[in-house]
């Protein structure tokens, strides 16, 4: 007992006064984040006494000979996300490293599993291969495969997402980590962007990322490129898509070269071209589009530092049905009573009037550098401009003037820094500075809808997750953002005074200047945002997962909740946005039950958002002027409460065949009034089955079936007006919503090997396979006419 | 490699720079307000039979928004009578006023005139366009017996050509909707 106590003491003595005395081993295994299988060839690399190992073909690695102190360890694999941390060794040391699959292989050779924007947050993700198959259309199409989302259509090429009800400036899209501004505050404006440029596609449903913005009231679009192994490699993938139902399609070519050095290049082309879609019955007339985009993306992605360049290029013109051209509320009651558009012409290409022609430019430039025994510090800079035209129909020499004339045009700079040499702990935090400007561009000849402004935003951010144990993780995150508008607008004097209330209201607004019948007006508004995050995740065994996410959301009303003032041509109604607008707040609260398995997997999500001060246009009334009556829609502030639940399930009923389904419903409420909210997704569920056999040629069959159900929830905003055409009331139904529908589609795609390493993959794909006539609710165009019919699509895909 | 980079970036950070200098330049442009074009603030129909005219006039001279139009008849019809009508569209914002009839002259066939009345009156368009439809930019009224009613006049752009001559039934957008009261005596 003695003999051992001295001998522990001489022990003792030894390690204190020799600290130097160097056999400690640090031992482990590295496997992967998903499915637990040890990772071979990772580099665990000690960065501060340059001693490095390479895990076997069980993910273990040892390193011998190691002094007591901290370590600073790094660990690498090429198809994984660096993992950095930090370990105080006085023990010999064994420690299970789990690594994400980030950086995917060469040439499409897919790897298991993907990587979570942040463990915490409820996010799902579209693929490159899911992608594809939307080549030829729009990023809201795409996003509508995802349960929860749905979209705001304007006919059907222009497209805009929607999370949980809601959409525009409600949610972020973040394409190459850059946040888009083009204009989105208008319900009959698509984002611009390329579904063929991004690699793939996560919709954060959470109140995480506070790192992008703080108004993500409804959720984060996160638009992602590729990461590119360091190889030396050439290659590209072209694809070709032709489509019965416009007689048109797309094709889009991508080429990438990467080095071994870290160097990549890419190249990305697209164009599109439709001509007018049908429906069962009949052509919709001037509903083409043409669409030309380009993207080129160069970098170098080293181990301490890299940087990466971007730029897009995207112009998009869209020709909008004819008859949806009207002039007062009494041709609005025609189209509507009408089964039929008024204007039925033969097919043709050509984009006539009224049409939408947008073209944005998005530019970026990241640079980012490994500090060692910290983390990673990283400076973008953005530019993007978007130049948005619309045209109607109109008169004499302004038939090629268009009603609209926008320029917008936004700068931004973020440095970032992710601390990740704690042990369980990262600390993310970052400042974001943008300028804004929007130019009215004169000479249209109508007084514009959004009017000049300059707008200064300043936001900082930090957000940390914790690891509690291996199995639950938790987040938080805090921002704070400063916003500054500083707009001139026109305004009519007699609305300024006495239909507004403005000169008593913002006397400070007025200016001297006055030209006949109107005013010059100069508001500004400074506003300032408290927002925050919260997530925490927990794994249990059998792959389940529980996830809780809570968010604090406030969102700066957008120019045109400010300043719309005036008629819309293309809606047939008066838009009137106020002065006296404030923040919207939201509290978001969204738990996910997620079982992440191929044989069996599902994910049950209910959330609950308050909003108060929420926006939302609406129509108040009926105004008369020389054209006749129109609905005056007003941007009014009411507290809303939106929840529902999303759920998905996915099955695998033998080796070859599996089955998916999802369904969502939710309950918007505008609870000042306590009716329903305006625009709300109906409820609606999807099942497929798909059928794919590996040996075959990759022989992939499916049949899937979506169903939207009649939203019987829907505010009473019908009408009755004086139709002096023909000298009787007339009842303005612009609420009713179309009946439940159906659609299913059928899809079948093999691969062939081609030339050299290269493959062909051919697919057919029928949309609306019983060329099913409906009408969907969130369709604005829905008044004048029935969706696109059966569509047959061939798509030829090169890889090589 | 590093000199490398350094010096794409410092261009690359010089061309946004200066990009940003043009665009931000080229604001602060105007201190002009966009005037309305297209705009019709006065509708001017005038009914004459050789020695008496009836005028009747909608102005609404701050146009779209602000107060509402004002509507003024001056004369009365006499029974039994045939008149000729013509009708001018101007625009009073425009400085001098804006003559839009003759716009609608020049696109004759894309417009039509709808007349509908309650006075007991047949207006009948008398010109036509370079297919043969009619235009109403003149007319022919006819009155009946004694008493009083409305006159309808729509405007529409683009309707369907031909249609069943009334505005409700040609579809196509209004682009001005007016009724005045008249008295036939």
């Amino acid at each position: 007992m003695k003999k051992s106590f001295f001998f522990c003491v001489f022990v003792w003595s030894f390690i204190n006064t020799n600290a130097q005395e160097c056999n400690y081993t640090f031992k482990g295994q590295i496997t992967d984040f998903h499915d637990k299988t040890p990772i071979i060839g990772a580099s665990v690399y000690i960065k501060n006494i340059n001693k490095y190992a390479v895990s076997d073909d069980q993910g273990n690695f040892v390193i011998n000979n190691l002094c007591k102190g901290k370590l600073i360890i790094e660990v690498q694999h090429i198809a994984c996300e660096t993992k950095l941390f930090s370990l105080t060794l006085n023990k010999n040391t064994f420690k299970k490293i789990v690594l994400e699959h980030h950086l995917k292989e060469l040439n499409e050779v897919i790897v298991k599993g993907s990587s979570k924007t942040d463990q915490t947050s409820i996010e799902k993700s579209i693929k490159k291969t899911v992608l594809e198959n939307f080549t030829d259309k729009s990023l809201g199409d795409a996003l509508t495969t995802i349960s929860g989302v749905s979209s705001l259509n304007t006919g059907n090429s222009i497209v805009k997402p929607m999370i949980h009800g809601l959409h525009s400036s409600r949610l972020l899209l973040i394409n190459n980590n850059v946040r888009l501004f083009d204009q989105e505050w208008g319900d009959e404006h698509a984002p611009n962007i390329d579904i063929n440029s991004s690699d793939r596609i996560d919709v954060i449903k959470g109140a995480s990322s506070l790192k992008y913005g703080s108004d993500a009231i409804g959720g984060l679009i996160l638009i992602k490129a590729k990461k590119y192994a360091l190889l030396d490699s050439l290659f590209g993938k072209t694809i070709f898509s032709m489509n019965s139902n416009g007689y048109g399609g797309n094709v889009n070519t991508e080429i990438v070269k990467t080095y071994t050095s870290g160097h990549y290049a890419k190249l990305q082309m697209n164009y599109k071209v439709f001509g007018d879609f049908k429906t069962p019955d009949y052509y919709l007339t001037n509903t083409g589009i043409n669409s030309k985009n380009a993207s080129f993306r160069a970098g170098y992605n080293g181990f301490d530092k890299g940087y990466d360049i971007y730029y897009s290029f995207v112009q998009n013109e869209f020709g909008i049905l004819k008859s949806s051209h009207i002039g007062n509320v009494n041709d609005l009651v025609l189209a509507i009573n009408n089964t039929e558009p008024m204007i039925i012409e033969d097919f043709s290409y050509t984009i006539g009037y009224p049409k939408q022609r947008i073209t944005h430019h998005l530019g970026k430039i990241e640079l980012y550098k490994e500090l060692e025994g910290l983390g990673k510090l990283s400076l973008q800079y953005d530019f993007q401009i978007n130049r948005r035209k619309e045209f109607d129909l109109r008169r004499g020499d302004l038939s090629n003037t268009p009603v609209i004339d926008l320029r917008l045009f936004t700068t931004s700079i973020q440095p970032d820094l992710i601390i990740s040499s704690f042990e369980n702990l990262k600390l993310n935090i970052g400042l974001n500075g943008r300028y804004q400007q929007n130019n009215a561009m004169s000479g249209t000849g109508v007084r514009p809808l959004i009017p000049d402004f300059d707008k200064f935003d300043f936001g900082a951010y930090s957000i940390a997750s914790y690891s509690l144990n291996e199995n639950s993780e938790i987040s938080m995150g805090l921002r704070y953002d400063y916003a500054l508008i500083k707009a001139k607008k026109w305004y009519n004097r007699t609305d300024w005074q006495d239909i507004y209330n403005y000169d008593e209201l913002f006397p400070e607004f007025e200016t001297d200047i006055v030209d006949g019948i109107q005013i010059l007006t100069k508001p500004e508004f400074s506003i300032n945002n408290i927002s925050a995050s919260l997530g925490f995740v927990k794994k249990f065994e059998n792959k389940f997962s529980l996830l809780l996410n809570y968010g604090l959301v406030n969102r700066v009303p957008n120019p045109s909740e400010f300043f719309s003032d005036g008629l819309h041509h293309s809606a047939a109604r008066i838009e009137l946005g106020s002065l006296t607008m404030t923040k919207e707040t939201a509290n978001k609260l969204i738990v996910s039950l997620e079982k992440k398995d191929v044989d069996f997997g599902f994910e049950i999500s209910p959330y609950y958002k308050y909003i108060s001060n929420f926006i939302q246009l609406i129509p108040t009334g009926i105004r008369t002027s020389i054209r006749g009556a129109f609905p005056v829609w007003e941007y009014q502030q009411t507290n809303a409460v939106i929840f529902g639940v999303d759920i998905d399930l996915n099955k695998k009923i033998t080796n070859k065949l599996s089955y998916n389904g999802n369904f969502s419903v939710l309950k918007g409420t505008n609870t000042r009034d306590n009716i329903p909210l305006i625009h709300m997704p109906a409820a609606n569920f999807s099942n497929s089955l798909a059928y794919f056999n590996e040996d075959l040629n990759q022989l992939s069959i499916s049949l899937g079936q979506k169903t939207i159900l009649q939203q019987k929830r829907y505010p009473n905003y019908n009408f009755y007006t004086f139709n002096s055409m023909i000298q009787e009331n007339s009842f303005v139904d612009i609420s009713s919503t179309p009946p439940t529908y159906s659609l299913f589609n059928f899809n079948a795609s093999a691969v062939f090997r081609g030339f050299s390493g290269g493959d062909v993959k051919l697919e057919l794909n029928v949309e609306n396979l019983f060329n099913r006539k409906y009408r969907e609710h969130l369709n604005r165009l829905r008044y004048f006419a029935d969706e696109m019919g059966r569509n047959i699509n061939l798509k030829i895909k090169i890889n090589y | 490699m590093k000199t490398i980079i350094k010096m794409k970036t410092i261009k690359f950070l010089a061309l946004l720079f200066i990009s940003i200098l043009t665009f931000s330049s080229c604001s602060n442009d105007d201190n002009e307000s966009e005037n309305e074009e297209e705009l019709i603030t006065d509708v001017i129909y005038t009914l004459t039979d050789g020695t008496s005219s009836i005028v009747m006039t909608y102005t609404d001279p701050d146009g779209q928004g602000g107060a509402v139009g004002t509507y003024t008849v001056v004369g009365t019809l006499s029974a039994n009578s045939t008149y000729t009508g013509s009708i001018r569209l101007e625009n009073s914002t425009e400085n001098p006023v804006e003559n839009v009839t003759e716009e609608i002259e020049e696109e004759k066939d894309e417009h039509e005139f709808f007349y509908g009345n309650t006075a007991g009156l047949t207006i009948t368009k008398t010109d036509v366009d370079s297919n043969g439809y009619p235009v109403g930019l003149s007319t022919s009224i006819a009155t009946g017996a004694a008493g009083s009613g409305t006159i309808n006049i729509v405007l529409k752009h683009m309707p369907s050509k031909p249609n069943d001559g009334t505005a409700a039934g040609a579809g196509g957008s209004t682009d001005f909707d007016v009724t005045f009261n008249v008295t036939v005596q």
